[in-house]
């Protein structure tokens, strides 16, 4: 920290030219260090010779089996319940529908009073509900009883900017929000307190996603400052970031494996960025995609990557050979959310165009 | 998008421009949309005429071209006739079009009397509402559009032609026609709110000790990433739906929830589900069945208390913050005080990193502590499971069955019922 103590006698304008110096001078070795981990001989491990073991998806039949219409306005946001044949929707009109998507019935709706419900989530319980959005808040419903859902709320927390995305992390009784502030907090639900705070983006928090390990103790976030963070949700320390990305990074979700997170970003292109590399290992790009890219989501053995566009399609990604196997159209609209079931057999996507479609 | 259309533009390699002589008059400048999607196969990476058109669509929705003959911005593969906008009048140039350029526009139309400008229903109506609301106005936007078209009058005629039907297309992406250029609500929000980007000392302070643990760390070699991947596809490949087939038919295709059921049941559990317990200790806890079985065997081994310990710090990260207090003194009290009802054997060191937590208590005071005892189980108890004759007979118990029934539905099909019972005889011998 030899750079920090000079900087400290200077005046406060030298110490910051000479601390952003020493950043500069981390970052080219840092680059150095990476450049000698890439073993293989292209940047990616497109044409790595591990991935010539693998053969190439020869054919996904892949086909809409389910439209949910019901929606007066955008879809923004869904989410699978545990039973795998739920659906939770929310949508820029205040509503919250929950379907049941084997059926295609509507079971229930909750009126929120906001517009713009960006996010929404099923406890593991399958009991409870949180959604949030202009609002600033995050807020949970219960469904337990059998009497009308929109009674039974209750404010947990709230931003000082829109809610962007919500998820329960592992218990009913506790919600992990992000929001237009940046920041990111863990909510206890019973007492409406503060757990922890996230800080370190720079601007809206747009996706979160929890860590598929054991203890699950961490979870990745995406943000319009085009960094992707890693944070340790006991002390609220970001303990990895990764960078790359062009634009605004809209989703970011965990390889089932839990050892790399693949994001989807404004600049049109969805990125693979391993933990254990500490660095991007994949680009998913095609000169024909010009559109940004929603939201992202895995299959259960990791080897394909759903993404949303807002040319509203659908492309399907090889994650290992870093090829397109699919292009699934039927939205006429920009496609705001997709998720493969808890199971794995079906993938659910939501649309500007007010509906709601399980593919599989 | 636009380094797109710069290419489809370029005079050599790009789609054929031409102007058509037809009839009594010319076309000029134009193409077809037959060309544009062939150009667009051709020279970036669609896959089929079906991407391709869906592309052009998009980018003619967006403004960058627009059909001579029509006020949708749709693109069609046919020998309709299209043209390019002209870059001043790009999205990117951050158009904001108001209320009084429109009319003027408008105005100017009805000024240029002639049938192929003449307004569509809607443009009138536009024009009406417009001329109620800048009564006041009016006078000044007439001369307006008066002193415009005389400009466009002294022009070429051709040329004329072109930048009448450019500045059409203009218009017809903003106001009535699906707006595509519509902002995010979250994208809009930001563009609100002051950018926050002076760097200050202890902002770069904190990022040089980022920095350098980032280089501390070792990291992973590339292939050795990827290769992990694969192995991890090669594993679960069984297991994902989009390249196995399940057992049962796919609920959502045969429409027939018997998938979810036969989940849901413990009696009938197929043997893939069973050899995915062996892939890691994770897996084995994470099916309900699964963890049962190894609860079972840890109580023949007598070493239970390492789960149920496990279990009791996994369900305390999931309590009401006002419950985890007391939870903490009851878990401390139950496996790791001097006199623990179900003692656990913690080494030295994390038994005292858990004494020293239990000062504050949280949810994560025994975190180190479950490490170590998780640690225990998988490296210990857990391999000894899967080498287990417990194991082994569940896995070939389900085993035997899942064969049974596929043979069977098999051979029923072709009708061959009697070598089904010699064939079940065989097997249960």
């Amino acid at each position: 920290m030899c750079g920090g103590k000079m900087a400290q006698d200077g005046s406060p304008k030298e110490a910051i030219e000479l601390l952003t110096k020493e950043v500069d001078a981390l970052k080219t070795k840092l680059e150095e260090e990476r450049q000698k981990l890439n073993d293989v001989s292209c940047e990616y491990f497109k044409v790595a010779t591990v991935s010539e073991r693998l053969e190439l998806i020869a054919y996904l039949n892949i086909k809409p089996r389910r439209l949910l219409k019901g929606h007066q306005a955008k879809v923004l946001c869904s989410d699978w319940a545990p039973d795998k044949r739920h659906i939770v929707s929310s949508s820029q009109d205040g509503k919250m529908i929950i379907w049941d998507a084997f059926t295609t019935n509507k079971e229930h709706a909750v009126t929120m009073p906001t517009t713009w419900v960006m996010a929404c989530a099923y406890a593991p319980s399958g009991n409870f509900l949180a959604c949030g959005g202009l609002d600033n808040k995050v807020t949970v419903y219960s469904l337990s009883s059998e009497d009308d859902v929109s009674t039974k709320k209750k404010t947990v927390g709230t931003h000082t900017s829109y809610t962007s995305c919500c998820t329960f992390p592992n218990s009913d009784q506790q919600i992990l929000s992000g929001s237009g502030d940046s920041s990111c907090a863990l909510w206890d639900v019973e007492s409406g307190q503060l757990l922890q705070s996230f800080h370190g983006h720079t601007s809206d928090v747009m996706s979160v996603d929890l860590a598929p390990s054991e203890a699950g103790n961490t979870f990745v976030s995406g943000s319009c400052d085009k960094k992707v963070f890693v944070w340790d949700m006991r002390t609220g320390n970001c303990v990895q970031s990764f960078e790359g990305h062009l634009s605004d990074i809209n989703s970011v979700k965990f390889h089932p494996s839990g050892d790399a997170v693949a994001t989807g970003s404004d600049d049109s292109t969805c990125r693979l960025f391993d933990l254990r590399a500490d660095k991007e290992v994949a680009l998913y790009t095609k000169e024909s995609i010009i559109f940004g890219a929603n939201c992202v989501d895995f299959s259960v053995s990791g080897r394909l990557l759903f993404a949303g566009y807002n040319d509203y399609t659908i492309n399907v990604w090889d994650t290992l050979k870093c090829v397109r196997v699919s292009l699934l159209y039927g939205h006429e609209n920009r496609v705001s959310c997709l998720q493969v079931s808890p199971d794995g057999t079906a993938l659910s996507t939501g649309s500007w165009d007010s509906t709601l479609r399980v593919y599989c | 998008m636009e380094a797109i259309i710069e290419r489809m533009q370029d005079e050599v390699t790009g789609v054929p421009v031409k102007t058509v002589k037809s009839f009594i008059s010319k076309i000029p400048s134009v193409f077809t949309g037959s060309d544009l999607i062939m150009w667009m196969v051709k020279n970036l990476d669609v896959e089929d005429q079906a991407e391709a058109l869906h592309l052009a669509h998009q980018i003619a929705s967006h403004g960058y071209l627009f059909p001579i003959d029509d006020h949708m911005l749709t693109v069609k593969n046919d020998n309709t006739f299209y043209r390019f906008q002209t870059p001043y009048f790009w999205p990117s140039n951050c158009w904001e079009p108001e209320n009084t350029d429109y009319a003027v526009y408008l105005c100017k139309r009805t000024m240029q009397n002639k049938t192929r400008l003449e307004l569509a229903d809607y443009e009138a109506e536009s024009l009406a509402r417009l001329q109620k609301m800048f009564s006041r106005k009016w006078e000044f936007i007439f001369m307006q559009a008066e002193a415009q078209s005389k400009v466009d009058k002294k022009r070429d005629k051709l040329e004329r032609k072109v930048l009448d039907s450019q500045e059409r297309a203009f218009w017809d992406m903003h106001p009535g026609c699906v707006n595509t250029t519509e902002l995010d609500m979250k994208k809009a929000c930001r563009m609100l709110k002051p950018s926050k980007s002076s760097a200050t000392t202890n902002a770069l302070r904190k990022e040089i000790t980022f920095l350098k643990s980032r280089l501390d760390r070792s990291n992973f070699k590339t292939s050795k990433a990827a290769e992990s991947f694969i192995n991890y596809f090669e594993q679960y490949v069984e297991y994902d739906p989009y390249f196995t087939p399940l057992d049962v038919p796919n609920p959502w295709v045969a429409d027939n929830p018997e998938f979810w059921e036969q989940e849901k049941q413990a009696k009938d559990i197929p043997a893939r589900r069973v050899k995915r317990w062996a892939f890691s200790l994770q897996e084995l806890l994470a099916d309900q069945v699964g963890r049962e079985q190894f609860l079972r065997f840890l109580e023949k081994e007598f070493s239970s208390e390492n789960l149920k310990f496990w279990d009791a710090v996994q369900e305390l990260k999931t309590l009401p913050q006002k419950d985890v207090e007391q939870r903490v003194n009851d878990i401390w009290a139950e496996f790791l005080a001097a006199d623990a009802s179900c003692p656990v054997n913690v080494d030295s060191h994390s038994h005292d990193i858990t004494k020293k937590n239990m000062a504050k208590p949280d949810r994560w005071t025994f975190d180190i502590a479950a490490a170590h005892v998780y640690h225990l189980m998988k490296t210990d108890s857990y391999s000894r499971y899967l080498r287990s004759e417990m194991y082994k007979d569940f896995l070939s118990g389900s085993k035997k069955k899942v064969t049974n029934f596929v043979i069977a539905a098999f051979l029923a099909s072709q009708g061959l019922i009697l070598l089904i019972i010699f064939m079940n005889c065989y097997f249960n011998d």
